[in-house]
């Protein structure tokens, strides 16, 4: 197996694993923020969990950190190897008539993930690790020890247009990267079109409804506290 | 129709090169893309000009000379033909038309709208074979029975052409529905099982080694083949690159 993730296809698979896991952990994720619309104690009770059970922390995070690094990375190996391949462009290409405007954008739907992704470690990861492991506050307590802080900082985050404007944004560039790489994945992963068109489905659908939940989440407390 | 064309033009492989504008008229909507062009080679040679060179040869579809890569897609507009199968009915009269070469690093361009293919005879002779003497020890055709399912497939896969209309569409200049296609002719037969693992290792490795790009399932590919080669091949490819990998 030594040559097989130096190889195209191998990275392919590569590419599509941490993509199934990024997908996995979205899902995950949503599921746990959609609590914060119906029920507050819920949400606070599965924050408190995630954030403090030690699988979760020194097993999963640190999997799902090296996850996205690596997704992200070896997107950026892969372009540069693609645009590479093709040195001198087309004068005239009519992308438009082959395939998709997603398909063929997955650097850049990516790119603004990314940038995401850094204003949500600043937003919400480093108070986290800076709460729990530099501070030393496990309890997760609000300062006046009035029940959980979890809710109420993540109200609180929502309450800037700014910050709810970047994040719709963020989705939708999510959704468009989905709309292509969930059914991508399989294909590459090497499922058979035997499935294709069910697979295809599932995936649009899923592309549309957990960024368009998260839109929706970050839409609710926006509105909720003015 | 009279039209007008831009196409590119390159002295040899060193040459920097350039789109040059040409003037056709006179154009029945009956004839092919080439023998569009052999009007207009017709017109540069009785005006003493460099007639623009080209790949061809069957005109018929069947051999896969006839790179061009026609306003934007490569054989041009129409879905399941060749250069030489294009009609001039598919444009109209008055129209611009850009005719450029098979753009890819692995298919560097020999002159005008030639390009090198030599890269996928290199894939073929890694791996796209079978080491069966057939001289005089022909076998009778049903002595290894064949689903009918898997013959057709295995034939689909082969009716590749070889053209480079994949490679020439893919924004990634990928390779992978041609080797795919080669691979899955094989591996869908009884025949092919016995070289399986290296064939695949070694053709990949090859398309590798060419400096092809990474496929990202576009899509452009399928759409733009001529003989209709399903993305599936690639998934199928995939498949036999990993168990290629895990058995050693
Ligand atoms: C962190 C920023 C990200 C960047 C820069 C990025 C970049 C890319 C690129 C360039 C590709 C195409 C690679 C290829 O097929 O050649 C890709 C594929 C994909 N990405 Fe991302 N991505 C990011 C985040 C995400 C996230 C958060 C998810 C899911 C929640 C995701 C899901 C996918 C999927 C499903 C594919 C298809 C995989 C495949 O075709 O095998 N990506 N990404
Ligand atoms: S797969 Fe299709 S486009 Fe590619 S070389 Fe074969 S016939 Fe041409
Ligand atoms: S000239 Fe043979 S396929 Fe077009």
């Amino acid at each position: 197996m030594s040559g097989f993730f130096k190889s195209s296809i191998g990275r392919k698979y590569a590419m599509a694993l941490s993509a199934f896991f990024l997908m996995f952990f979205l899902l995950q994720h949503f599921a746990i923020n959609i609590l914060s619309v119906f029920s507050p104690d819920a949400f606070n009770e599965a924050s408190h969990f995630m954030g403090t059970f030690w699988a979760v922390q020194y097993v999963l995070q640190p999997i799902l950190i090296f996850g996205v690094i690596y997704h992200f990375v070896m997107g950026f190996i892969l372009e540069a190897r693609n645009r590479s391949a093709r040195v001198k462009k087309y004068a005239k290409n009519n992308g438009a008539a082959n395939s998709s405007w997603m398909s063929r954008n997955m650097i850049y739907s990516g790119l603004c993930i990314l940038a995401f992704l850094v204003l949500h470690f600043i937003d919400f990861w480093f108070p986290e690790i800076n709460t729990k492991y530099i501070q030393g506050d496990m309890s997760g307590l609000l300062g006046n020890g009035e029940g959980f802080r979890y809710y109420q900082e993540l109200a609180h985050k929502f309450e800037s247009p700014l910050r709810v404007g970047a994040y719709v944004i963020a989705f939708v560039f999510l959704s468009l990267h989905l709309m292509h790489g969930f059914s991508s994945a399989f294909q590459s992963a090497g499922a058979s079109s035997m499935r294709k068109e069910k697979l295809q489905l599932f995936g649009k659908a899923y592309a549309i409804i957990i960024p368009l939940g998260f839109i929706f989440i970050a839409l609710f407390h926006h509105f909720n506290h003015h | 129709m009279n039209l007008t064309l831009k196409i590119w033009r390159q002295s040899d492989a060193n040459d920097k090169g350039k789109m040059v504008d040409y003037k056709v008229t006179e154009i029945s909507e009956h004839m092919s893309f080439l023998e569009m062009m052999d009007v207009l080679n017709e017109q540069l040679i009785n005006k003493g000009e460099e007639p623009v060179a080209f790949d061809h040869d069957c005109r018929e579809g069947i051999c896969g000379m006839c790179s061009m890569f026609i306003n934007g897609e490569a054989h041009g507009p129409d879905r399941g033909v060749t250069t030489c199968q294009l009609h001039m009915r598919m444009f109209n009269d008055g129209d611009t038309i850009t005719i450029e070469p098979f753009r890819a690093k692995a298919f560097p361009v020999i002159k005008d709208l030639v390009v090198d293919r030599g890269a996928f005879d290199r894939i073929q002779h890694a791996g796209g074979y079978i080491s069966v003497n057939t001289s005089g020890n022909t076998q009778d055709a049903n002595a290894t029975l064949i689903s009918k399912h898997a013959a057709d497939e295995a034939m689909d896969a082969a009716t590749c052409i070889g053209c480079g209309a994949c490679v020439a569409s893919c924004k990634n200049a990928s390779a992978m529905l041609f080797v795919g296609a080669k691979v899955s002719q094989y591996a869908l037969l009884p025949q092919g099982q016995v070289e399986a693992v290296d064939r695949v290792k070694n053709m990949v490795a090859q398309m590798d080694l060419e400096g092809f790009g990474n496929c990202t399932n576009t899509g452009a590919c399928e759409v733009e083949c001529p003989k209709g080669i399903s993305l599936e091949n690639i998934a199928r490819m995939n498949r036999e690159f990993l168990s290629a990998n895990v058995k050693g």
